[in-house]
C-alpha cells in the first residue's frame, strides 16, 4: 500500500514538475525543479517564498499542505526534497528514518479564535482554554471566563469547541501548551498531532476550521494566525506566565524566542517565560536529509534544496514574515540552521564548504 | 485475422476489470491485516474506541459503522417522499409527455453536480438554516449531512423507479380501469404490486451511492469519532474518517482506515449485489 501510494504522489509530483517547467537558468548549475510537503500553517509564507526564490533563482518549488504529519511520511518515503512541520520530529520518529536536519524557516502563533455577537475583546488563561475543550466550561458566562473579562457582557449561551479532524502541526502545538499550563489536560488529554477532544466538532485543515467558526455563533476554535486574519474573525488575548494579556504579533511571537535554543533547534516555544511573549508561538521547520543523495537525485537538485533553505534564512525572505503575519526567526536560529546546514553532504561530501 | 486481433483487443480490455477488481480487494485485505490480527476482527467491529496515545493506541470501527448506516437511513427516509412522487408523475400519469422529459431531465441534471458542490450549499445554506431553527446549536451533524445525501440520491431513485413504474403492462392498468378502479386504486393495487421489486431495487442501488459518500458527509457530519446518541449529534462516516485521516496515519492506524475501507467495500459490494438480484427478478417476473 505503501509503494502504491508513494508511485501515485510520485507520479503526481512528477505531473506538477512537468506542468511548470522551468526556463530561466541559475550561474553556475541548471533551474531545479524542488518538489515540498507538509503543514499548511506556514503555506501563506511559503507561497511568497517560494514564488521569490523562483524569480531570484529560476528554480520552480511545489509545495503541497498535506499536513505535517504527510509531509513528514513523504519524506520517509524520500518522495520529497524537503518536509515542511509545525512539530519538531520526535526521538522515535527520528531513530525510524535516515539522520536528518530541522531548519526553522519561520515563527507564527495559533490563535484562540471565536464568534460571539457583540464581543471583540475577550482575555482567556491557559487554564480556561483547556477546560473550555475538555468540555468542563460550557456556557460562555461560567464565572471563570467572566473573571478575567470584567466589563464584557457574556452571552448565557453554550460553547461550540471547534478542532481539527485531521492530524495537525497547529493541533500538536496548541495541545503542547495546554499540557505545559493544565495538569487536567495533560492527565486527560496530553498533546499530538491528534488529540481525542470529547466535545464540539471538526474540521479538515487549518481553512476548514477557520470556516466553522466564521459560520458557527457561539464557537471557539484554534487556527494559525493567518488563518483568522484571513477570514476576519476575532482572537482571544492570551494570558502569559507573566500575568500578561497578550496579542499574537510579530514582536509578542518574537519574543516568545528570546529564550535559548538547542542546537539542533529541535524546542517547543510554547508557554514562554519571557515578558510580553505571546504564549501559543511556535516555530515552523523545514526538515531534509543530511545525506542528499537517496532516490536518484542529482547533486544539482541538492544544491538548489539547500539554496532554497539560505534564501529563507536571508534578511529579504525573513523580512517577507511580518508581512503575512509571521515573526522573522531570532539571530540565535538562523545562525544555528547555517551551522547545520554545513553538516548536509551529497555522497558523503559537505555540500556547503 | 483482423477478427483475431479485435477479439485479443477486445478480452485484454476485457480481463482488464477484475484484475483491478480483484487487485483493490487484495490490496485492501493485506494492509488491513495487522489491524484484524492485532484487535481481532469482531473487537474492531464492536470498539467504539479511537484513541490515538502512543502505546495504548485503540481503533476500533463502531462509531463509523453508526455514523454511515445512520446517514444512510435517515437519507433513505428523507428521500422517498420526493423520489416516489417525481417516479410516479414521469413514469405514470405523466408518461411520455413533454412536462415529463422536463421533469427527468431535471432530475437526471441533480446526479451530475459534483459532491463538494452540494457539501458546499450544505455548510453555507443548510447548516445555518438548521442553526437558526434552533434544531441543533452546532448545524453540523447526522442530520444535516442525511439531510444533503438525500438530495443526492434522489435522481438515482427516481429515474430508476420512474422506467420500472413504465414497464408495468397497460394490458393490467386497463383490466383495472374496466373494472372501476380510480387512479389511485391503480397506481396502489396494480403498479406497486407489479413494479415492487424494480421500486426497490433502485432504492437499494441508492442506497450504495449514499453508503460511499465521502465529501459532502465530511464537510456536513461534524467529524467527531464517537458513536453518535441522537440524529442531531455530530459523528463520523466511514468514508470521512479516512478522507480525515488517511493523510497523517501510518503503522497501525493506517492499517485500521483500510480495514474500515474493506468494511465499507464489502458492505457496498452486498447492497449492490442485492439490488441487482432484485432487478434481475423484476425483469424476470
Amino acid at each position: 500500500m505503501k509503494k502504491i501510494y508513494s508511485s501515485f504522489m510520485t507520479f503526481i509530483l512528477a505531473l506538477a514538475m512537468v506542468s511548470c517547467g522551468s526556463s530561466s537558468t541559475n550561474d553556475n548549475r541548471s533551474a531545479q525543479e524542488l518538489s515540498g510537503a507538509g503543514a499548511t500553517f506556514p503555506l501563506p509564507f511559503y507561497n511568497v517564498v517560494f514564488e521569490q526564490f523562483s524569480q531570484v533563482n529560476g528554480d520552480v518549488v511545489a509545495y503541497g499542505g498535506i499536513g505535517s504529519g504527510g509531509g513528514v511520511r513523504n519524506l520517509r518515503d524520500k518522495i520529497v526534497d524537503f518536509a515542511g512541520s509545525d512539530a519538531f520530529l520526535s526521538d522515535k520518529e527520528m531513530a525510524d528514518m535516515a539522520p536528518v536536519v530541522h531548519i526553522p524557516t519561520c515563527m507564527g502563533a495559533v490563535v484562540v479564535a471565536y464568534n460571539l455577537e457583540g464581543v471583540n475583546n475577550l482575555n482567556l488563561s491557559g487554564e480556561v482554554i483547556a477546560e473550555i475543550f475538555a468540555g468542563e466550561i460550557k456556557m460562555w458566562n461560567d464565572e471563570r471566563i467572566v473573571a478575567i473579562n470584567p466589563g464584557v457582557n457574556l452571552p448565557e449561551e453554550s460553547i461550540i469547541p471547534v478542532f481539527r479532524s485531521d492530524g495537525s502541526g497547529t493541533t500538536f502545538v496548541f495541545t503542547d501548551y495546554l499540557t505545559k499550563v493544565s495538569p487536567m489536560w495533560k492527565k486527560k488529554f496530553g498533546a499530538g498531532k491528534s488529540v481525542n477532544f470529547p466535545s464540539g466538532q471538526a474540521a479538515k485543515g487549518n481553512p476548514g476550521v477557520a470556516g466553522v467558526i466564521k459560520q458557527t455563533k457561539n464557537s471557539i476554535g484554534y487556527v494559525g494566525s493567518e488563518y483568522a486574519f484571513a477570514q476576519k474573525i476575532a482572537y482571544a488575548k492570551i494570558k502569559n506566565q507573566q500575568g500578561e494579556f497578550v496579542e499574537p504579533s510579530a514582536s509578542s511571537i518574537s519574543a516568545a524566542a528570546s529564550g535559548d535554543i538547542p542546537t539542533d533547534t529541535r524546542c517547543s516555544i510554547t508557554n514562554s517565560s519571557a515578558e510580553g511573549a505571546y504564549p501559543i508561538s511556535t516555530f515552523t521547520w523545514m526538515i531534509i536529509y543530511k545525506e542528499q543523495n537517496y532516490s536518484d537525485r542529482t547533486k544539482e537538485q541538492a544544491i538548489a534544496t539547500l539554496d532554497l533553505v539560505k534564501y529563507i534564512l536571508s534578511d529579504e525572505a525573513q523580512n517577507i514574515t511580518s508581512e503575512v503575519h509571521y515573526a522573522p526567526l531570532p539571530d540565535r536560529a538562523k545562525e544555528l540552521s547555517l551551522k547545520n546546514l554545513e553538516t548536509v553532504t551529497y555522497n558523503g561530501v559537505t555540500i556547503i564548504e | 485475422m483482423n477478427d483475431k486481433i479485435y477479439r485479443i483487443i477486445l478480452f485484454i480490455a476485457a480481463l482488464i476489470m477484475p484484475i483491478v477488481c480483484g487487485g483493490v480487494i487484495y490490496a485492501l485485505v493485506t494492509d488491513a491485516y495487522d489491524a484484524f490480527e492485532h484487535f481481532g476482527f469482531f473487537r474492531f467491529l464492536t470498539s467504539s474506541d479511537w484513541s490515538y496515545t502512543e502505546g495504548s493506541e485503540q481503533y476500533g470501527a463502531l462509531p463509523f459503522i453508526t455514523g454511515t448506516l445512520m446517514t444512510t437511513l435517515l437519507a433513505l427516509i428523507f428521500c422517498i417522499p420526493f423520489s416516489l412522487p417525481v417516479a410516479l408523475f414521469v413514469g405514470e400519469y405523466f408518461k411520455g409527455r413533454k412536462i415529463a422529459t422536463v421533469l427527468s431531465t431535471v432530475t437526471d441534471l441533480l446526479a451530475g453536480i459534483p459532491s463538494i458542490i452540494y457539501g458546499l450549499w450544505g455548510f453555507y445554506t443548510l447548516r445555518p438554516i438548521i442553526m437558526a431553527l434552533n434544531i441543533s446549536e452546532q448545524g453540523s451533524g447526522i442530520l444535516t449531512a442525511s439531510l444533503v445525501l438525500a438530495i443526492m440520491i434522489i435522481p438515482y431513485a427516481a429515474s430508476l423507479s420512474a422506467e420500472f413504474i413504465k414497464m408495468v403492462p397497460n394490458d393490467l392498468k386497463e383490466g383495472a380501469y374496466s373494472l372501476g378502479a380510480t387512479r389511485a386504486e391503480v397506481i396502489r393495487k396494480v403498479v406497486f404490486p407489479v413494479a415492487g421489486s424494480g421500486i426497490f431495487s433502485s432504492y437499494v442501488l441508492a442506497i450504495g451511492r449514499a453508503l460511499g459518500e465521502t465529501m459532502t458527509v465530511t464537510m456536513l457530519i461534524g467529524n467527531t469519532n464517537n458513536v453518535p446518541n441522537s440524529i442531531t449529534s455530530t459523528g463520523n462516516s466511514m468514508a470521512s474518517i479516512i478522507a480525515n485521516q488517511f493523510g497523517e496515519a501510518d503503522d497501525l492506524r493506517l492499517s485500521s482506515l483500510i480495514a474500515i475501507g474493506l468494511i465499507l467495500f464489502l458492505i457496498t459490494a452486498a447492497i449492490n449485489m442485492i439490488g441487482k438480484i432484485m432487478i434481475k427478478r423484476a425483469r424476470i417476473s
